[in-house]
């Protein structure tokens, strides 16, 4: 697979086809299987992502389907990335070629992790993955466009729909500042003055 | 809001800066790092021609990958080789403290840096690893982090962080006896589920706290993150103080009195304010087996695999797709559930506490026929002490096999898996599907004695009833 450049600099909307993977709890054991931990670069990743899904099922896990190669969305439901900490699950979505998430909630520490990549992880409520789901389902090939402020999702036909974004994250993608390592370096005396106040660096 | 408790007061001391977006850059006071989540991180590194800032609050470990049969180097497995060459490289080249195999300190990270007193109440802490949430069992604030994370850490000690609420689950009563820590986690999870926790840390309190060692503190830690909450703790107590006096790389002298004074001026005290509050009673709780494929669907051993109308609306398209991948009954009881592979171990369950408890177990009994059943020390300094008491002698002659120190089977990186279909009784702290290495392998998380006493019976049975009255 060709790697799509991968998200840099401010990022204010995305447009593309999307991606249905439904289902709740979908742990990173499922988007990335241990198996594939086994490596010192993330390169190749995206060819193994949800690799025992796919596998249990040839030809028909949604991400085998023709019409969304190269979709850049994903639409999940609840507690999306949970389980293991693994930054190889985000890592395997992007380069699969997923730009932003959409679901009914998202692990924490997957949502974190997505965050430092610049995938945004949009919330809706239920009913409103569901509307976006069933109209991906009749038209899966469609186009979508999605904004980050205001964060809302619109369709090729027009029909829109709000979603959710916190707002920390959201300042962070909108001014490209989610590359969080620059903005900790920024603050090297500061560090150093929490480090010496300290009383286990500091022999107590 | 919360306020005055050791989350509160442990955040403020760490707290370095407010970051554009919102959130708060928190100083990390230990930094663990292994072989799989540091790779990538070391490269980033490099590639920003950043270097590690505070090597010394860097420890490593090699776990997740390590055979536990033969450890000779090279290993077998050229990937695994690779990968433990890459972090002994990285290591050297920046001068962190590398705890190798055959140095006597090796072992699963969540084992090793609480027993060499690398751990201590008011840390900050953070790993590549989501079970890192163990570190709380000491009163520090201890949370897994991503790879992109463990970059920011290597680079700059200090972590991009949103500050969570915290609850305390306030436990009363006694666990009884054949009742662990692991499962009062689990019946914790199963109560307020696998999301319950999410945004939330969890500070364990209660007579029923109290009264664990810090070994069952641990493990009740460990397993937070299975329940949504991304740390747990345990407020230090005069528990806590004894495990760590002695400890390598405790406070020692005069500094040690010190360090009492302050950690125990870290607690919370007794106007502290949550943000929620849940109570349990631990004298009720049974030993506690899960059926399906989250942590949070548990059952006590006397009880049945739930039908579908006893699951809440929301969970049963979760419990239609556990029924359909265990092969497990609804309304059948769990006890008598056949099993293949018996594994003890883990960062949950891999402490000298727990191998004694499966022990107890095994002791002049014998593992059933066609039943695979093996012992895995959560470090070397487990398997020495283990080893030091005859354990190793007690389980060999049960006809469990008695391995070397690692993650192995609890996620499978290692040649330690579930092979097609089995099921598998397991100490560790996930059975999400194709965890432990077999894209159709099941689990069956409960505590090492009951892994003990499934071994014996070839099906899950109560330990309860193995034990001397
Ligand atoms: S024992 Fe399991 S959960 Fe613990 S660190 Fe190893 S792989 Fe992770």
């Amino acid at each position: 697979m060709t790697s799509p450049s991968f998200p840099m600099g401010p990022i204010t909307e995305l447009r593309g086809r999307a991606v249905v993977v439904a289902g709740d709890d979908i742990d990173t054991d499922r988007i990335i299987p241990a198996r594939f931990l086994k490596c010192v670069t993330f390169d190749g990743l995206g060819e193994q992502v949800f690799a025992d899904d796919r596998a249990e099922r040839p030809g028909e896990h949604p991400l085998d389907r023709p019409e969304v190669q190269g979709a850049s969305l994903l639409v999940v439901n609840r507690n999306f990335g949970c389980g293991s900490s693994r930054e190889h699950a985000p890592q395997a979505l992007m380069r699969w070629g997923i730009r932003a998430v959409v679901g009914e909630s998202f692990a924490e520490i997957f949502y974190g992790n997505c965050l430092a990549l610049g995938i945004p992880c949009f919330t809706a409520s239920h009913d409103t993955v569901l509307s976006l789901q069933s109209a991906l389902a009749a038209a899966p090939a469609q186009e979508l466009q999605v904004s980050l402020d205001p964060a809302a999702v619109e369709l090729s036909d027009g029909r829109r729909w709000d979603l959710e974004l916190q707002s920390g994250p959201r300042q962070m993608l909108l001014t490209g500042q989610w590359d969080a390592t620059s903005q900790l370096l920024a603050h090297g005396a500061e560090l150093e003055r929490t480090a010496r106040a300290l009383p286990y660096l500091n022999g107590f | 809001m919360s306020a005055g408790t050791l989350y509160d007061k442990v955040w403020d001391l760490h707290r370095v800066a407010e970051l554009p977006g919102g959130s708060t850059q928190l100083f990390i006071g230990l930094h663990l790092i292994h072989e799989v989540t540091s790779p990538q991180a070391f490269a980033a590194l490099k590639d920003l021609g950043l270097s590690v800032r505070h090597p010394e609050r860097t420890v490593a470990t090699v776990d997740h990958i390590v055979p536990t049969t033969s450890q000779a180097r090279p290993f077998a497995d050229p990937l695994a080789e690779e990968m433990l060459a890459t972090l002994e490289a990285n290591c050297a080249a920046h001068g962190i403290t590398l705890h190798g195999l055959g140095s006597g300190r090796q072992g699963i990270v969540h084992v090793i840096a609480p027993e060499l007193g690398l751990t201590q109440p008011g840390m900050t802490v953070a790993c590549g690893d989501s079970h890192t949430s163990t570190h709380g069992a000491f009163g520090a604030i201890a949370f897994g982090i991503g790879t992109s994370q463990v970059r920011d850490v290597l680079a700059s000690q200090s972590l991009s962080m949103g500050k969570l609420k915290v609850r305390r689950l306030w436990v009363e009563g006694q666990l009884q006896p054949g009742v662990y820590a692991k499962d009062l986690v689990l019946h914790v999870i199963r109560t307020l589920g696998v999301k319950g926790g999410v945004g939330y840390a969890y500070e364990f309190a209660g007579p029923a706290i109290d009264a664990l060692s810090m070994e069952e503190r641990m493990t009740l830690c460990n397993m937070a993150i299975e329940g949504g909450a991304r740390c747990g703790y345990v407020n230090p107590d005069a528990v806590t103080f004894a495990y760590l006096q002695g400890r390598p790389f405790a406070p020692s002298g005069e500094a040690w009195e010190r360090a009492v004074a302050w950690w125990t001026s870290l607690a919370s005290g007794p106007d502290a304010v949550f943000d929620d509050e849940v109570c349990f009673d631990a004298t009720s709780i049974a030993p506690t087996v899960t059926w399906g494929i989250t942590p949070g669907q548990g059952i006590g051993v006397d009880e049945t695999v739930p039908t579908l109308e006893q699951v809440d609306p929301d969970e049963r398209p979760l419990a239609e797709e556990a029924y359909r991948y265990m092969d497990l009954r609804p309304g059948a009881p769990i006890a008598g559930t056949p099993v293949d592979v018996c594994f003890i171990g883990s960062c949950t369950n891999g402490r000298l506490s727990d191998l004694q408890a499966a022990a107890a177990v095994a002791r002049g009994r014998h593992v059933a026929p066609g039943i695979k059943a093996f012992v895995v020390p959560g470090s070397e300094q487990v398997a020495a002490a283990a080893e030091a008491e005859g354990l190793d002698q007690v389980f060999t002659a049960a006809g469990f096999e008695w391995r070397e120190p690692g993650c192995s089977m609890c996620l499978a990186m290692n040649p330690d898996r579930l092979e097609g279909r089995q099921i598998s009784a397991s100490s560790s702290n996930r059975n999400f599907k194709g965890r432990q290495g077999s894209a159709t392998g099941r689990t069956l998380l409960m505590s090492p004695a009951m892994v003990a006493a499934a071994a014996i019976a070839g099906q899950v049975s109560d330990v309860r009833q193995l034990l001397p009255t």
